[in-house]
């Protein structure tokens, strides 16, 4: 256990590796900007270029500049750990913008994960055991709503009927919890339930499939065969086989979402890690695209990393090599 | 157990499980399969019940309503189940249950996926327990040990915390039978039970349910398809063909002056051992389609000997002397004859 542990974490800090190269190379090498040019400003004169060039270390070759970056990335650079730079668009350091919009990112994905596997698992349940009856149409005629409609169009209509026509619900903008805890609650309901919406319907077609395969397995069949309840044979016997491919999922899910969710962000006017990666890549800023990528990644690598151990926890017959 | 039924004439004690005119029809978009087309039969306290015939004959799915398993959720189920004096099929689902794992215990074909993955083999027996009996759970695991203790599974005690996937097929079946047992059923049914397993473990798994049977003075059924199986273990044998009762009789009866057709098939696919030149034949043909079973006796198409009359009339299950039964349009005096000639000359 103790050896598995380590050896998947050196497989997270190799992904890791990978990403930077990838994304270094895609943002520094091969664009047909030059990152000097951009960090000029609107005049650049050659001199101010070359001054830039110079100071961000540009004139180096690009393996020396890679490494340099992985320097910063994994020791430190002047603004602390981990050192991501320098914004060219703010000229302000990265890592406390990154941080704070890491925290609205992850308030989000938080509220709707917690919204969506209720909804999904429940939902999935109840259609599972009401199988082509009115319930189960109903549920699965949400489940193809939620997988088809699409979420600025969702968000748009949540905000048009609950805060432009019933005026229940504040609009868009971010407040801070410490700040005012009922008003960031009213104004996370809508980007919570909109974002989790998607996700919902997925699971709950996803628990509602594995459900009734589940519920025709041979052991299911034995369980009833003991004189179990039907609710002991669904929600201990056959739930718990059908749940176990829904937690990789998840872990997978939520550590994508960490990465920022673009449109839902944008919608709701959220200062998370999706809209500052847009705006990064709309103005070719690319210590921030970097930042971002790097975090993204790596939200993803240590979210499978504890799925594969919740697994083995979760299935007996996975073992740990 | 001296006093099986085999030695006294049915009907002389009260049967533990009666059977009238049972009917299971699946309702499909290609048609009504007629899984069991009106079966009737008895099971006596302490007999074992051999229920042979080819796949889709109904022989499992007879027992799967039975146990409740099959219920009108899934099909149009007709007729009478009568189990100690009860109608099981007029009871709700939460009391038929009570009679499910505590009266009557099943043991299916395929062991390595009749055992939850996830929990270890004891827990499932002392879940079993549980649901019948109110005891604690240390109770209920020290009964699994026990029961694994009487299936002959060594280090009890310590097997009972490992999971399925760490048992060997063998095993796993014991433990099923085990979990089957662990309430003292009246009947313990057990569909196809060596079918998954090696040869050699298929007799251990035989004989363990003849000791078991004689300890747990349990009524027991044993579903195959392979008339071998049944022979040195049970009392009385059913042939059932496209949902009916073709033969009934005492295993005697069946091996020595079986009456029908069909049952002649099955006698002579047994493989022989030492004799030179033996040919296997096979029963020509394949088993109907139940949803369009043919006119007349079901078994004509294939049957050698029909003629007009067994195209037209479905044949009834007669018996001459009320033990020995079959459904077949040909004379006494002709089955005995073409037995001898075709079966017992030839083998």
């Amino acid at each position: 256990m103790g050896r598995y542990l380590i050896r998947r974490l050196l497989w997270v800090v190799l992904v890791l590796v990978l990403i930077t190269l990838f994304t270094f190379f895609i943002f520094f090498v091969m664009p047909p900007t030059d990152p000097a040019i951009l960090f000029a400003g609107r005049a650049p004169t050659p001199r101010l270029v070359a001054q830039v060039r110079d100071s961000l270390g540009l004139d180096q070759p690009a393996p020396v500049q890679y490494l340099l970056f992985l320097r910063r990335l994994f020791l430190g650079d002047e603004y602390g750990w981990p050192g991501f730079g320098f914004s060219f668009l703010s000229r302000s350091p990265i890592k406390p913008v990154l941080f704070s919009r890491l925290l609205v990112t992850f308030q989000l994905a938080i509220g709707a994960a917690v919204l969506w596997l209720f909804l999904g698992v429940v939902i999935g349940i109840i259609s599972a055991l009401n199988k082509g009856k009115i319930a189960d149409r109903l549920a699965m005629g949400f489940a193809l709503l939620g997988v088809s409609a699409p979420v600025f169009w969702l968000g748009l209509m949540a905000l048009w009927i609950f805060w432009q026509q019933l005026d229940i619900l504040p609009g868009t903008g971010y407040v801070a919890p410490t700040e005012d805890f009922g008003q960031w609650f009213m104004r996370m309901i809508l980007p919570w339930s909109v974002l989790s919406l998607l996700f919902a319907a997925f699971y709950a077609r996803m628990v509602r499939s594995n459900l009734l395969e589940t519920l025709d397995e041979d052991y299911i069949r034995t369980a009833r065969a003991k004189g179990l309840s039907e609710r002991k044979v669904v929600f201990k016997h056959a739930l718990r086989s059908s749940l176990t491919p829904v937690v990789s999922l998840f872990g997978v899910d939520f550590g994508t979402l960490l990465g920022g969710a673009i449109i839902t962000e944008t919608v709701f006017n959220l200062p998370g890690l999706g809209t500052y990666v847009v705006r990064a890549v709309g103005n070719g800023d690319l210590p921030v695209i970097l930042a971002v990528v790097v975090f993204a990644g790596l939200g993803v690598a240590i979210m499978s990393l504890v799925v594969d151990v919740l697994y083995a926890f979760l299935d007996p017959r996975v073992k740990y090599a | 157990m001296t006093d099986r039924p085999t030695a006294s004439p049915a009907g002389s004690r009260r049967p533990l499980l009666q059977v009238r005119d049972l009917k299971v029809h699946f309702d499909t978009p290609d048609g009504v399969v007629k899984a069991v087309d009106g079966v009737t039969f008895d099971i006596h306290p302490g007999e074992t019940l051999g229920v042979v015939g080819e796949s889709g004959s109904g022989k499992s799915v007879t027992f799967l309503t039975i146990m409740g398993l099959i219920t009108a959720k899934q099909a149009r189920v007709e007729g009478e189940v009568v189990f100690d004096g009860q109608d099981l099929l007029a009871l709700p689902e939460n009391e038929y249950r009570h009679f499910r794992g505590r009266r009557m215990g099943m043991v299916f074909q395929d062991a390595m996926t009749s055992l939850h993955p996830f929990y270890v083999v004891g827990e499932q027996i002392a879940e079993a327990v549980r649901a019948h009996e109110k005891i604690s759970k240390r109770a209920a695991f020290d009964r699994a040990v026990d029961m694994l203790q009487r299936v002959g599974i060594p280090k009890p005690a310590e097997r009972a915390r490992q999971y399925p996937h760490e048992y060997s097929g063998g095993m796993r079946q014991r433990a099923m039978i085990a979990m089957a047992l662990s309430l003292n059923p009246d009947m313990l049914i057990a569909d196809e039970p060596t079918t998954a397993l090696d040869v050699t473990v298929q007799s251990q798994i035989l004989e363990l349910i003849d000791r078991l049977r004689q300890e747990f003075q349990a009524a027991v059924v044993i579903i195959t398809h392979d008339l071998g199986v049944v022979a040195e273990h049970c009392d009385h044998i059913q042939v059932m063909y496209a949902g009916r009762l073709v033969e009934t009789g005492r295993t005697r009866d069946i091996y020595y002056r079986a009456h029908h057709p069909y049952t002649w098939g099955l006698l002579q696919s047994i493989p022989r051992l030492g004799v030179e030149e033996h040919r296997l034949r096979p029963i020509r043909g394949l088993p109907p389609s139940l949803i369009f079973v043919p006119p007349g006796c079901p078994f004509h198409p294939r049957c050698p000997y029909a003629w007009e009359e067994c195209q037209r009339v479905v044949p009834e299950l007669l018996s001459p002397d009320g033990v020995h039964a079959s459904a077949c349009h040909l004379s006494l005096a002709d089955k005995e004859r073409l037995f001898r000639e075709e079966v017992l000359e030839r083998a």
